[in-house]
């Protein structure tokens, strides 16, 4: 009863806290394919040509700022143990460590000399880009302080530059500056932040402005990235948060359903209490008194 | 006994002590003996304690066959007296018909007194005339002096012809005194449901009347003896012919397991009780391989079996064959060094220190100073042991499948590529932290009943007997709820830190975060179940199973703490990541609630609907009624069957039978 006493508020709560939360999602990776390529799309990403697509996105109802903007990649494995193992934690942290590849194979050397960053996660970095405006004005996106602080800090080095990056026949994904030290290449640093699950978001960038409802925002992107030959999604998120966090309704349900079913198991428990009180166990019941001359 | 110092003769027999202490107690002291006189303190026919002495002529001694033994003496008037002392067998068949003026009553005292276990004796007396005795005493001495193998025959034939036309006396009755505590204990084990056999040295009746005495004979149980040491057998041996004699017996051996079968069966559909007594020459038979099985049985059949005079060899010998036969699971207990074999052919051999030596001490598994102490051994301390074990062992597979199957879910998102959803020390650490010493507390410490209880209810330790506590089912039932608790754990955590962020700040769930707030998870869901699954809260279980908790954050802090070199991905994640964020804290909260809501619902209905016998004891406990006779004879009632032994059987024999009108059970 108690739990239940406890568990339904925080349930109602929990609730309307996600329900709080404004969600846009925009799945684009199929519908930013040019027609005559839908066949054969992964020709198209390898491909030279315009990668560029415009969207519009709704708003349906108030979003305050900041809005987070997210990318949602779907059947994208970052948490399979060898893309994981594939980095270099020591070559990221310090600029002393820059040639210890090792655990970075295959990405680890190009052209005989050591990749910094190394490893697959980096390689694979993506590489969309996505430009907001509203009522034909520029919505910035903010892409400062979109990682986790202890990255920058202590993981990421400031005296670690990119060197001989994407410089090899593969071309995983984007390109980094390498006159830019690693712990304020964000971008970097997010993705690296590997994702435990196969359909993941990760942070693009914030805008610091609110968003009225029924207004339309465009949005001219660059379809880089190459999800197209394993099948993946491509989605763009604009979301505000909660104290709880994104909209997810999941807590919220389910602390009314585990509250409810509490309640109803105390309920239970006591009519049967009340309606059929408990006589002291009859030992005919014992398993072995059941058939008596049985020792 | 103080008084062995003071007794005049040689203590050769233990009855006769008893017997002088007490006809000093009643004012007759026996104070010196030489060679032909014996001297004691009397009273006479006024009331004056005189000195008197008499002329001790004849011993005609004690055997096994004659179960009698009688003086000669001369008192201070001349007169010859006969006295004579034995068992009742004997001694009532030698009366005179004009020396039985109590006969009927004595009978009846003796019945009594046979059935609470004394050892009693029929005195009798003769006044015999000079003739009569000088021929006597020509024959005896001449048969004495015979130098041949008939000597005792002559003996006896002699004495028979004075130990006749005698004048009851009365009775005596002696307590064989046993350890203290004896018959309670045996009767609480019996109650407990074990079986208990007496393999003694002693010769036959006073291994009987020790059983009598502590309860495992008692009147109204039919006896089965074996015993081959009939006459005509007897002849046999004499005649020389070995393996005539050998047949002989065996064939009455095999003759009389066979009859005793048959008691059982018949004994069987009236719900009588059966003894077998076994003397140890027949043992060597009934345990040749021929006739083993059918004895064993007839042992089995029986309510209670004693073998007397039997070696240390035999006794090691029943031993093996009852632990082989049966199956079933043996304790051997004993003092002495003829106990050895037994002790170690036994499963569990308990050796009794005392005045015997060290022999029996050294040579078992464990050592009591008495034998009552076996009582608490058994019931409290061999089913809190059981109890103990069994749960520690299905919580340990418990804990660990929950923890493994998060990790085996983990891999159905990952690819199946073997990449650890938590960092590797908390991997490693699992087992050696955060979850080992609530369960070396449980193992050590939990109780289920108290002992007060346990011992008041000897059926619980029927739990250890029947397994009931770590059968396949349960094992797999613990194991069921440890998948149950890993998927509950699992889902939850994915499904409420899924793509979208799991904070005020935006910031989205990563492979460190999932793993630290479901190891989270599991650590709480895992300690709370063994929360849940004590019964016995002392302060050390509390300190362990919360200090693993929070052990846990700490671990967590100090080790994030580290330089990212060490701590790899689990650098700060509980500080900057997963401690401010509120839906970690909500999550854990749900899913330790989640998941223990199932084991909690069933053990409720269970405990409410299908209680465990000791979960009606702790029920009778909280309840306040354990001291309510009423309530514990119902509960009790059923653990008396007609062939358990112990004097609460022998009441509850005693009431049915009296209820039933008496047909002749006394």
């Amino acid at each position: 009863m108690l739990v239940s006493i406890v568990f339904i508020p925080i349930g109602v709560v929990s609730l309307f806290a996600s329900r709080d939360v404004v969600e846009i999602i925009d799945q684009y990776e199929t519908e930013c394919v040019p027609q005559n390529f839908r066949n054969d799309k992964v020709s198209f990403i390898q491909s030279n040509a315009n990668k560029t697509c415009t969207r519009r996105l709704t708003v349906t109802k108030l979003m305050k700022k900041p809005i987070y903007v997210y990318y949602q990649l779907d059947n994208f494995y970052q948490n399979h143990r060898r893309y994981v193992k594939s980095r270099s934690d020591s070559q990221l942290k310090d600029n002393s460590g820059w040639d210890e590849v090792s655990s970075c194979k295959p990405e680890d050397m190009s052209n005989g000399q050591p990749i910094v960053p190394c490893g697959l996660i980096a390689w694979s970095l993506f590489n969309d880009t996505y430009n907001f405006s509203l009522n034909n004005q520029q919505l910035a996106v903010n892409k400062k302080g979109i990682s986790w602080k202890s990255d920058r800090d202590r993981k990421f080095g400031r005296n670690v530059f990119p060197r001989n990056f994407q410089n090899g026949t593969l071309i995983g994904g984007k390109s980094l500056d390498p006159t830019v030290p690693l712990s304020k290449q964000e971008d970097l640093i997010v993705w690296m932040r590997t994702a435990a699950l196969p359909t993941f978001r990760k942070l693009y960038g914030k805008i610091e402005w609110d968003l009225q409802p029924n207004e339309v925002i465009h949005v001219t992107l660059e379809n880089n990235y190459n999800t197209y030959s394993f099948s993946g999604k491509k989605k763009l998120v604009l979301s505000t948060t909660s104290w709880l966090g994104g909209k997810n309704d999941f807590l919220g349900i389910a602390y009314l359903t585990v509250g409810g079913l509490c309640f109803f198991l105390a309920l239970s428990f006591t009519v049967v209490y009340l309606v059929k009180p408990r006589r002291l166990g009859d030992p005919s019941y014992l398993s072995w008194n059941r058939n008596p001359g049985g020792h | 006994m103080k008084k062995l110092v003071e007794f005049p003769m040689k203590p050769n027999h233990r009855t006769r002590q008893h017997l002088w202490v007490a006809a000093k107690e009643l004012g007759f002291e026996f104070y010196e003996r030489t060679q032909t006189s014996i001297s004691l303190y009397e009273f006479d026919l006024s009331g004056k304690k005189v000195e008197r002495s008499y002329e001790l002529l004849n011993i005609l001694e004690f055997s096994s066959s004659r179960k009698r033994m009688s003086v000669i003496v001369r008192n201070e008037e001349g007169k010859l007296l006969l006295l004579c002392k034995g068992a009742d067998s004997v001694m009532f068949e030698r009366l005179a018909k004009n020396g039985q003026e109590f006969a009927e009553q004595t009978k009846e005292h003796i019945e009594e007194y046979a059935d609470a276990g004394l050892r009693t004796l029929v005195l009798a007396y003769r006044e015999i005339d000079e003739e009569e005795y000088v021929k006597f005493n020509e024959e005896f001495t001449e048969a004495k002096n015979v130098v041949s193998a008939d000597r005792e025959e002559m003996i006896e034939e002699v004495a028979e012809k004075i130990e006749r036309e005698l004048i009851l006396l009365g009775a005596t009755a002696v307590e064989d005194k046993l350890q203290n505590g004896v018959p309670e204990c045996i009767d609480k084990l019996a109650q407990a449901g074990i079986k208990i056999w007496v393999l003694t040295g002693d010769k036959m009746e006073t291994a009987i009347n020790i059983g009598f005495a502590c309860s495992l004979l008692r009147q109204g149980m039919k006896q089965v003896v074996i015993n081959s040491e009939t006459p005509e057998n007897k002849a046999l041996e004499k005649s020389g012919d070995k393996t005539a004699a050998a047949a002989a017996y065996k064939a009455s051996v095999i003759q009389q397991i066979a009859e005793g079968k048959q008691l059982l069966a018949s004994s069987n559909e009236n719900s009588e009780a059966l003894a077998l007594i076994v003397d140890g020459k027949s043992l060597t038979y009934a345990l040749e391989d021929d006739v083993k099985d059918s004895f064993l049985e007839l042992a089995i059949g029986c309510g209670s079996v004693i073998c007397c005079r039997s070696s240390p060899k035999q006794k090691a010998l029943v031993t093996r064959l009852v632990k082989t036969k049966t199956g079933s699971t043996t304790l051997a207990i004993g003092d002495g060094a003829n106990d050895v074999g037994m002790l170690q052919e036994a499963d569990i051999g308990v050796g009794i220190s005392g005045v015997e030596g060290m022999q029996a001490v050294m040579s078992s598994d464990i050592a009591i100073a008495q034998f009552r102490y076996l009582e608490r051994l058994l019931l409290l301390h061999g089913h809190w042991c059981y109890r103990r074990i069994s749960s520690m062992i299905c919580y340990f597979f418990y804990k660990n499948i929950a923890f493994g199957f998060t990790i085996f879910f983990f891999e159905i998102y990952a690819s199946f590529s073997g990449q650890a959803v938590y960092n590797d020390w908390f991997l490693s650490l699992y087992n050696v932290f955060f979850t080992s010493l609530p369960v070396i507390a449980l193992g050590v410490f939990d109780q289920d009943v108290s002992s007060r209880l346990c011992l008041k209810f000897p059926l619980l330790y029927q739990e250890g007997i029947q397994n009931v506590l770590f059968s396949w089912l349960r094992i797999v039932a613990w194991a069921f709820n440890g998948v149950l608790s890993a998927t509950i754990i699992f889902f939850f955590c994915i499904r409420a830190m899924q793509h979208q962020a799991f904070r005020k700040g935006g910031e989205v769930a990563g492979l460190e975060v999932l793993g630290a707030t479901m190891y989270t998870c599991v650590v709480w869901v895992v300690n709370c179940q063994m929360a849940l699954s004590i019964t016995y809260f002392t302060y050390i279980q509390h300190l362990f199973i919360w200090g693993g908790i929070i052990l846990w954050y700490i671990f967590l802090m100090a080790y994030g703490a580290m330089d990212p070199n060490i701590s790899t991905t689990a650098y700060k994640v509980f500080i900057e990541a997963c401690a401010p964020a509120g839906s970690y804290w909500l999550l854990t909260l749900l899913v330790l609630v989640t998941s223990l809501l199932p084991y909690f619902a069933y053990s409720a209905i269970k405990f409410r609907f299908f209680p465990m016998y000791h979960e009606m004891i702790q029920w009778i406990r909280s309840d306040g009624q354990s001291d309510d006779p009423v309530y514990c004879q119902m509960v009790r009632q059923r653990s008396l069957r007609h062939t358990t032994v112990g004097y609460t059987a022998r009441f509850e024999a005693k009431s049915r039978s009296s209820k039933e009108g008496g047909e002749g059970h006394r």
